[in-house]
């Protein structure tokens, strides 16, 4: 128990998405001009990582890893087919988005309308592939682990983007240098807010 | 026809500045930042891209007429998932090292915006020849920025360029010292923003009206 919640504090704030590895990048930009709709994104890609991730994790495991077929059988436990698993995460992520987007519009069309615009740009977000990439990489024990994971990491990613919509919505009474205007103060402070996160790294779990 | 009409020229040279990937459309990004640190790794990211881009969009604009519109970004992910696949393995056949610094990034690829937007936008909607050209154009627009981010980081980070020593031993004698700062992730950002900063400054019509 102690483990998960270990890996579920680094992965919120240690080893945080965008400050650490800049993945989410783009939909992070792009929607982080007003707080609900940046609330409503970053639900949905914890949800879909939530999801995709433990998911993955099973078939890295009991099919991609060399050796993971073993047990199909003798003859099988020799295999390596680790080299398929972009083609295979992706599939599983776009699949997955797509189930996503019809049961929760069958069953809750209040979040629907909420979600609705956000879950087709997940399947092309690099936070969620990225989680999957990431957990191939980490080795992790068990399923537990990897679902402590994916909720640290899409937790850690709501809270970024929080942080930049709220500062973006003050900043609208700043008066920035006119070529640093939208894109270019944007960056600077995620670069700022980078730094900041930078003070977690000492933590040691 | 001569090889490259002036509508293929335009379409090659509008994304390295008037439209550039990165710092106007803000697509990438994740990629760009994150291999930054040093100017070989941002070199070889920057190749891999412009392959991968200017194929696909090969590819995707020979099927354009075939493909479905409903499941079309599927259609799409598992091309660019297939090239990103043999990329992946050349890179750790014949640059085995870079391939682990970039880790995970080489297959971020596939995620890349730069790719569905192309694609999307341009592939679909065009002959092969145009989307290559197109590809080619974008993916150098991306390294350029790439390659410039990774050679300020790396100077003023570890006073290197591929790993040469380019600061003198003298200056570091006289009391300079290596910018620890450049290598940390978030500076990346800051980069950028002075890019963007400056590529405004020269293009006034570029710049937001509002925050």
């Amino acid at each position: 128990m102690e483990n998960l919640i270990n890996i579920f504090v680094k992965s919120v704030f240690i080893d945080n998405m965008v400050f650490a590895y800049f993945l989410g990048m783009c939909s992070y930009l792009a929607v982080s001009k007003t707080v609900k709709t940046a609330m409503g994104l970053g639900i949905a890609v914890t949800f879909v990582l939530l999801v995709t991730l433990p998911i993955n994790y099973l078939l890295e495991n009991y099919i991609l890893k060399p050796g993971a077929l073993a047990w199909a059988g003798e003859s099988f436990a020799e295999l390596d087919f680790s080299f398929l698993s972009f083609i295979i995460f992706i599939a599983v992520i776009a699949s997955i988005v797509q189930l996503v987007e019809m049961v929760v519009e069958k069953y809750s069309p209040a979040l629907y309308d909420s979600l609705g615009i956000f879950l087709p740009l997940i399947a092309v977000n690099c936070a969620i592939l990225g989680g999957s990439l990431f957990m191939q990489e980490k080795n992790f024990l068990n399923i537990g682990e990897a679902t402590s994971y994916a909720l640290g990491s899409g937790i850690g990613w709501l809270l970024a983007i929080l942080g930049l919509a709220a500062i973006r919505e003050k900043l609208q009474y700043s008066n920035v240098p006119g070529p640093l205007k939208g894109l270019g103060i944007t960056f600077i402070i995620t670069g700022l807010m980078g730094i900041a996160f930078m003070s977690f790294l000492g933590i040691k779990l | 026809m001569s090889l490259l009409s002036s509508r293929n020229r335009k379409v090659l040279v509008d994304p390295l500045s008037k439209s550039n990937p990165v710092i106007i459309l803000v697509l990438g990004i994740c990629s760009a930042l994150a291999v930054t640190a040093k100017l070989e790794p941002a070199l070889v990211m920057s190749i891999s891209v412009i392959v991968v881009v200017a194929f696909s969009n090969v590819i995707v604009s020979l099927l354009r007429n075939t493909i479905p519109a409903r499941i079309r970004i599927i259609v799409q992910l598992v091309v660019v998932a297939t090239l990103v696949t043999i990329v992946n393995e050349v890179l750790k056949a014949f640059a085995y090292d870079v391939s682990k610094q970039l880790s995970v990034f080489v297959g971020l690829i596939i995620t890349n915006c730069i790719l569905m937007g192309r694609l999307e936008a341009f592939a679909l909607g065009n002959k092969p020849w145009p989307a290559f050209i197109d590809g080619i154009g974008n993916g150098l627009g991306y390294g350029i920025i790439l390659v410039i981010v990774g050679f300020f980081r790396e100077l003023l980070g570890s006073g290197t360029l591929f790993d040469y020593q380019i600061i003198p031993s003298s200056f570091y004698e006289a009391g300079y010292e290596n910018n620890g700062l450049m290598i940390l992730p978030p500076m990346a950002l800051i980069v950028v923003a002075c890019i963007i900063w400056v590529h405004r400054i020269m293009n006034k019509d570029l710049q937001e009206d509002n925050n």
